[in-house]
Order: C-alpha cells, then sequence, then structure tokens
C-alpha cells in the first residue's frame, strides 16, 4: 500500500490529521477547477471549503473500486460549481464575467510565477491548440462523460480519447510528470 | 493485454478525468492491480492534472483550519446524536429479532409445506392403489359372475368333513378352459405352518391328484381361487397338509370333499 492510499484509509477512518494531509494535495486543484467554472474568487473560496466539508462527511461512500480519490474529489467539487451556476445568485453576476476559458484564467492569473511548475503551465497553455484546450476544459474542469464531449464538439468518440491523450502527453513533457 | 496499446488508447486519462462509466472504471481499477506500469501512468497524468488545474486557482488564501472547525463541529454534533442510540440499537435489534422470527417462520412454514406435499403424495399413491385393487376386483367379481352364469360350468359344492363339520367350500369347474374356480370362503384359517391342497379324485378306484396348495389364502381378500384342472375328475377335496403340501391327501385332515355330478347334455 503506498502512502497515498494508507492517507485515503486513514481519512476514512475520519483522520483528521490525514485528511489535512490530503487537502494541501488537492486544494489548489479543486479550487482551480470550482473558479473555471463559476468565475469568482470569492465564490470559488467558499465552495471549495464546501466541497471539503461535503467529501469529509460522505468519506464512507468512495472506494477505490470506483476510480481515483482525486477524481472522486473533482467530481464532488465540480457538480457544486454546476450547482452554483444554476442558481439566481450566479444568474445575478453572470454580466461581469469576461473569462471563458480556463486558458483565460490560467494566462491572467497573477499566481503562476514563481515554481518551475507554473513555468511550464505557461508554456504549455501559450502552445496549446484550441483543440486541446476545448477537450480538456471539457473533460476536466466541466466533468463532462467521453460521449457528451463527443457532442459538443461534434467529433467521433474515439478522437476524443486520443486527442486528450496527446494534449495529456504534451502537458505532462512541460510539467515533467 | 498489450499494456502498450491499453496506454496509447487513452483510456487512462478519461479514467483521471472522470469521464468513464462505472462499469469501465471498475476494469480499469482491475487493470491497475495487475500492471503496476497502468498506475505508474495514472499517476503521472494525476500530477500534471493536478498541476494544471492548482494554476487556474486565483491567488486567494486557503487553509485548513475553516474546514478543520467545520470537521470538529459535525463531530460534536454526532457525538450528541449518540446519547440517543440505545434506541436505535433497539430498533436495530427489534428489526434483528423480526427477521430472525420471519426468517425461522418461513422456514417452519417451507417444511410443513414439504411435510404436507409428502404425506398428499403417499396418500394419492394409497389412493391410486385402492382404486387399482378396486377395479381389479371388480374385474374379477364381473368374471366371476360370468363363470356363475355359464352354462357350461359345473358347480361342485364340498361339504365339511369329520375334523371340520362346519367348513364348505364350492368349485366351479370350467372344462373348456381346463380351470376350476374354488371358492373357500367357508373355509377356516389355516393354522402357522400348514396350507390348504386342494386335489381331484376319481373314484373307483380311489385316486387323488393334487391340484396344488393355496399358499396365498390368508392374503387373498375374496377367497376365490383360479386353479388349472385338466383331469377327468369325478370329486374334489380339501386336505389341511404341512407347508409345501403333501403327494398324498391325509384323509385325516380332509376338510371338505364334493362329487362331481354328471351335467345333463
Amino acid at each position: 500500500m503506498d502512502k497515498l492510499e494508507q492517507l485515503i484509509l486513514q481519512f476514512q477512518q475520519k483522520d483528521v490529521k490525514a485528511y489535512e494531509k490530503l487537502y494541501n494535495m488537492y486544494c489548489n486543484s479543486i479550487s482551480g477547477v470550482v473558479n473555471t467554472i463559476v468565475k469568482n474568487d470569492d465564490v470559488a473560496q467558499e465552495i471549495t471549503q464546501d466541497v471539503f466539508i461535503k467529501a469529509w462527511n460522505k468519506s464512507d461512500s468512495y472506494s477505490s473500486k470506483k476510480g481515483r480519490f482525486f477524481t472522486w474529489i473533482l467530481n464532488i467539487a465540480r457538480n457544486a460549481a454546476i450547482d452554483y451556476t444554476r442558481s439566481k445568485k450566479f444568474k445575478q453576476s453572470k454580466q461581469n464575467l469576461n473569462s471563458d476559458f480556463f486558458v483565460d484564467i490560467l494566462e491572467t492569473s497573477d499566481n503562476l510565477d514563481n515554481s518551475t511548475d507554473a513555468i511550464g503551465i505557461k508554456e504549455f497553455v501559450k502552445k496549446l491548440g484550441d483543440k486541446c484546450k476545448s477537450v480538456i476544459e471539457l473533460l476536466f474542469f466541466k466533468g463532462y462523460t467521453q460521449k457528451e464531449a463527443s457532442e459538443e464538439l461534434d467529433i467521433p468518440l474515439g478522437t476524443i480519447k486520443t486527442r486528450n491523450r496527446n494534449c495529456i502527453a504534451e502537458l505532462r513533457t512541460m510539467v515533467g510528470a | 493485454m498489450n499494456i502498450q496499446n491499453y496506454i496509447e488508447s487513452g483510456i487512462l486519462e478519461l479514467y483521471v478525468a472522470g469521464s468513464l462509466s462505472e462499469k469501465e472504471n471498475e476494469e480499469v481499477y482491475t487493470a491497475i492491480q495487475e500492471n503496476p506500469a497502468l498506475l505508474k501512468e495514472v499517476l503521472s497524468i494525476e500530477s500534471a492534472i493536478v498541476k494544471l488545474t492548482a494554476a487556474a486557482k486565483k491567488d486567494l488564501k486557503y487553509s485548513f483550519s475553516t474546514i478543520e472547525k467545520e470537521i470538529n463541529n459535525n463531530n460534536k454534533e454526532t457525538k450528541v446524536i449518540s446519547i440517543a442510540k440505545p434506541k436505535t440499537n433497539w430498533l436495530q435489534y427489534s428489526g434483528w429479532a423480526a427477521t430472525i422470527l420471519i426468517g425461522s417462520t418461513l422456514i417452519w412454514s417451507l417444511s410443513q409445506n414439504n411435510k404436507l406435499k409428502e404425506q398428499v403424495a403417499s396418500e394419492k399413491q394409497q389412493l391410486e392403489q385402492q382404486i387399482e385393487n378396486a377395479s381389479n376386483n371388480l374385474a374379477e367379481a364381473e368374471k366371476l359372475i360370468t363363470v356363475f352364469r355359464d352354462k357350461d360350468i359345473i358347480s361342485v359344492p364340498l361339504a365339511g368333513q369329520a375334523v371340520s363339520p362346519n367348513s364348505y367350500a364350492k368349485v366351479y369347474w370350467d372344462k373348456k378352459t381346463k380351470s376350476i374356480y374354488l371358492d373357500a370362503k367357508g373355509l377356516p384359517e389355516p393354522p402357522k405352518g400348514k396350507v390348504y391342497q386342494v386335489w381331484s379324485l376319481k373314484m373307483s378306484p380311489l385316486t387323488p391328484t393334487s391340484l396344488g396348495t393355496i399358499d396365498t389364502f390368508t392374503a387373498d381378500a375374496n377367497k376365490i381361487f383360479t386353479i388349472d384342472n385338466a383331469n377327468e375328475s369325478e370329486a374334489f377335496g380339501i386336505t389341511l397338509e404341512n407347508e409345501g403340501g403333501s403327494i398324498s391327501p391325509t384323509l385325516e385332515q380332509l376338510y371338505t370333499l364334493g362329487a362331481v355330478v354328471a351335467s345333463t347334455p
């Protein structure tokens, strides 16, 4: 059993210290995804906290057979964020929005200046073609299924799969993962 | 499975993204368990995605303390609720008790049902046997009636003799089929180890011919026995003999005797 599996197990046994470690690993990612959907920093902060509290309360429902822990919490986050976008509150604040893609957020982010990862991601985003942008946006940030993405972008199912793989392969080279 | 092809297919990226169906997720999970190379690939994809998504976060302070506070509050609430726990337990216990009760009632009913089924089956069998017997008896009775009514059949009454004056029997002799029907209802049950033996007799000189022993006397209900008789009999007699019969009749044990009265043509 690796360290991550150990932490997840402890989290399911309601070990707060273990959960803090998991939180520190994924909190920025979850926040980034939520922010891409709700497009509001304060709201994103609030929803991210809710997501981690929700995950704690329903820790029993997670099983490694169903997928990765990161994917599980990513799902909770996307659903929470999408729920918010359907609310009245969101619709009223909509006129303030300006960015459509996660790449826009990335490009305007002042968060991306120190680490080598950040440099890699900036490079990646600059080079990223529109095809990659949309596929990554839908699959990872919006939580579309392969089929939904294929319908949305009007490209074959298999193409989604391979295009996504190629885009992520590029990203992996950039960040050295 | 070709690991390289599997990786190249892009399914692992979709797995991390959460875009697969529940079934596909389980399939990928199984594949990962079997191939460490797949796990390595998944971890690498996940790591890249974690970095990419984290970059989309605005520069706001995030700390675990807010969440920890919430979590601890929730835990306290859980503890408060836990005081009322015995009630839940009681409910649980009665639930289990009811389940066991229902379960055992069900098993009991099933076994009762099976018993009844077996009983019905055996009763049915008995009934079938009775019906079969009855129809056999009926057929026999009808046969007897035709025998008694047949003008060619000679009826010979056998009277009780010294050893058993109250005994009687009757022979119906069908010369065409060379057989006799012996009605032995008037004979007492033979003692254990003894059987009745039927004889065909010629009078001058007295020559007895054995027609056989009646081994089924006790078991037979109507006491009517069909016996082959190809002899030119002048009389019929029944003696009590040791089991297995005798070569010649034991005259001291002659129960009944009757002479054939020649039928008028």
